[in-house]
């Protein structure tokens, strides 16, 4: 096949030096990969067996908790718990879980790993400038080209699955902390620097108190991005709810699909109500009103 | 003035933003101005060779427009804006030599700073806000919070520890702005256009206050504003700023009555003069003699050669010209430092008043005195 476009560079070497170098790596590198990754995979393992062991009232019970918490009406938490159950009767419990224990054990990583490098960001204009576009790419680049790499070096299974979900998770939580700490009153920040505070103090004191709400949005948009690639994750092994869709269409099953994409759907309902309304309650006491 | 009551020197600072310093400087110090420097070298002239001196226990306004490099001067004086030439000696240490941890230090518990929109945290309590330079200076919160509820009371916000910022009104979170630096006990106490953000009545309520605040605790206040009433009012001495660079440095009275050039002139014609005008540069001294002293012999000759002569008996002084005592006597007193407008009203009431110091008669002011002072500042006014 030729291409209208003049062939200038001979594009098969350069695919085989990628190739070529990404299987050097693979090779020489790959089990120690492995080796760093295997407490992130037991976590993993562990809290989809915890939560697929736990009764299901106690964990609808801790969900309304949680959103009564958050949110302070009554109305959001018989809602969670009506959709719960839902998720439930449709005999999608345990599928439903381990998606939950994907999608957590994920941001968690994305939220551990995110916030410190947003404060990275906020702090220094240099990396912001290198740091922006690669966030941009991240988020811009289709989800299954991460997944070719991950897959060469761990093979098929949840360490990728749960990796490739981080990478495409993060680029919320990060920006959101930076754009979070930039934004925090310049004068109030000043304020504490002529009392005497140091770098630490200024910013646990209060670039990140006052960041908060937006840090929220960004765990919050984090938290819906991680659900949103399980689907695609179950194609490397993920399970859950994903691979009940994956399941539908190799088998041509609407029902399976429109079931476990109903689940997906309340899943995310319950879940971004309860950061949100995290979100909001950070924000009370910092809005300018009464 | 000795050299031992200086509390803090600015000399020769000059400060360049922009990514060309060294060059901006080089063509600065070969006499190009500011617009040239920009067009040279892209870089913005802040400060020029400022150089003055404030003294300790002083309240040291330093005024002009916006643009001026008033802001920037004040956050020189705990370096929250690095200069880029000259030294600031405070208390004898030059505070450019200091280290990072000295700079800590010096700020925790050298100099304090009030802003112009307060810079309260907003995520805290009044009390938690008055208290944050106490609990950064490592002091147990106990004892903070005891000092922070002497501050609150000091500055009329007891009760109010409990509530947020945002709760309160614009006078009342500059309050806690204040209470804040107070509580910190610096010896030096920057304010950034403390109270330009508030409205007429509470700025002059607030002013009052420092005042009242100042007189009692004695601190080296560095006061900026753009408002030549408020630098009169409160200010000991005044440094006018223009386009980075200092114009005139002087007392009040120097300001108004000898301004160095056209651009000062232009800047106090619009001042009210019956504030800014006090009665010691109206007063008339005249003898002033006791009762007992005060023989008719005595009185005939004093007044062959003085037109006015006090005779002050304990408490009660009056005027005696040579037609004979004043009417309306004892006469009305005035302070010689009030400004010239408290007057008015006194002397609606009696044409004479007599002026005195620390309750001691030195003089006498009428009403055409009190108005030929008025007119002899009048052509600047007009």
């Amino acid at each position: 096949m030729s291409d209208n476009f003049p062939q200038l560079l001979d594009t098969r070497s350069l695919q085989f030096a990628i190739d070529d170098g990404f299987n050097w790596i693979v090779t020489n590198y790959g089990d120690t990969l492995e080796q760093i990754f295997m407490p992130l995979l037991r976590f993993l393992g562990g809290l989809e067996a915890f939560l697929q062991w736990l009764p299901w009232y106690v964990t609808i019970l801790v969900i309304a908790a949680l959103t009564h918490a958050a949110a302070r009406r009554i109305r959001a938490t018989i809602g969670a718990v009506a959709m719960m159950l839902v998720i439930g009767l449709l005999g999608l419990w345990n599928d439903a879980m381990s998606t939950v224990a994907l999608m957590l054990a994920a941001t968690l990583v994305s939220i551990v790993l995110g916030i410190p490098l947003g404060i990275v960001l906020a702090r220094s204009n240099p990396v912001r400038t290198v740091a922006l576009p690669m966030l941009d790419i991240m988020q811009t680049m289709p989800i299954f080209v991460y997944l070719i790499p991950f897959v060469m070096l761990f093979g098929p299974g949840k360490i990728p699955a749960i990796l490739a979900t981080v990478f495409f998770a993060i680029p919320p939580v990060i920006r959101l902390t930076d754009l979070g700490i930039r934004q925090v009153d310049a004068e109030v920040v000043e304020a504490i620097e002529a009392f005497g505070a140091t770098s630490g103090q200024k910013l646990f004191k209060v670039q990140i108190p006052l960041a908060m709400p937006t840090i929220m949005a960004g765990i919050n948009q984090t938290t819906m991005m991680a659900l949103s690639m399980v689907v695609i994750a179950s194609m490397i092994g993920a399970g859950g709810l994903g691979y009940q869709v994956l399941q539908g269409i190799q088998r041509l099953e609407v029902s399976r699909g429109l079931m476990s994409g109903i689940a997906i759907v309340f899943l995310a309902v319950v879940f971004d109500r309860i950061a949100q309304a995290f979100g909001r309650r950070a924000q009370k006491h910092l809005m300018a009103e009464e | 003035m000795s050299t031992a009551d200086i509390k803090i020197r600015v000399d020769k600072v000059s400060k360049v933003f922009g990514n060309r310093v060294d060059d901006a400087m080089r063509a600065l110090s070969d006499g190009a101005d500011k617009a040239e420097v920009l067009k040279k070298t892209g870089c913005v002239v802040g400060l020029r060779d400022i150089d003055f001196s404030i003294n300790q226990g002083e309240t040291f306004v330093i005024m002009g427009l916006s643009g001026s490099g008033k802001s920037t001067l004040i956050r020189h004086f705990n370096r929250l804006i690095e200069p880029t030439a000259g030294q600031i000696v405070v208390d004898g240490r030059d505070i450019m030599r200091m280290n990072s941890r000295e700079l800590l230090e010096f700020r925790r518990t050298g100099v304090s700073m009030v802003f112009q929109r307060f810079g309260l945290l907003p995520h805290q309590n009044v009390l938690d806000n008055t208290i944050c330079g106490l609990l950064l200076q490592g002091i147990d919160r106990r004892v903070a919070v005891d000092r922070g509820m002497e501050q609150l009371e000091l500055v009329g916000l007891k009760g109010f520890e409990e509530k947020y910022p945002r709760q309160l009104s614009g006078g009342m979170q500059q309050r806690v702005g204040l209470a804040r630096a107070l509580s910190t006990r610096a010896d030096i106490l920057l304010m950034d256009e403390a109270f330009s953000a508030l409205d007429p009545l509470i700025k002059s309520d607030m002013q009052e206050q420092l005042l009242d605040i100042q007189a009692r605790l004695k601190k080296t206040i560095i006061f900026i504003t753009h408002d030549l009433d408020e630098a009169l009012h409160l200010g000991d001495r005044i440094a006018i700023l223009k386009d980075g660079e200092l114009r005139q440095v002087g007392t009040g009275e120097e300001i108004l009555f000898k301004p160095a050039d056209d651009y000062v002139e232009r800047f106090v014609r619009k001042v009210d003069l019956s504030r800014a005008l006090f009665v010691h540069e109206a007063v008339k001294n005249v003898p002033v003699l006791s009762s007992a002293e005060a023989t008719a012999e005595r009185m005939a000759g004093l007044l062959d050669r003085n037109a006015y002569v006090v005779v002050a008996s304990g408490p009660s002084a009056t005027v005696v010209t040579k037609d004979g005592p004043r009417e309306g006597s004892p006469a009305a007193r005035i302070e010689a430092s009030a400004p010239i407008g408290q007057c008015f009203p006194l002397l609606a009431g009696s044409e004479t008043l007599v002026v005195e110091t620390g309750g001691i008669p030195v003089g006498v002011l009428t009403r055409e005195m009190a108005f030929r002072a008025l007119a002899r500042l009048a052509p600047a006014a007009a």
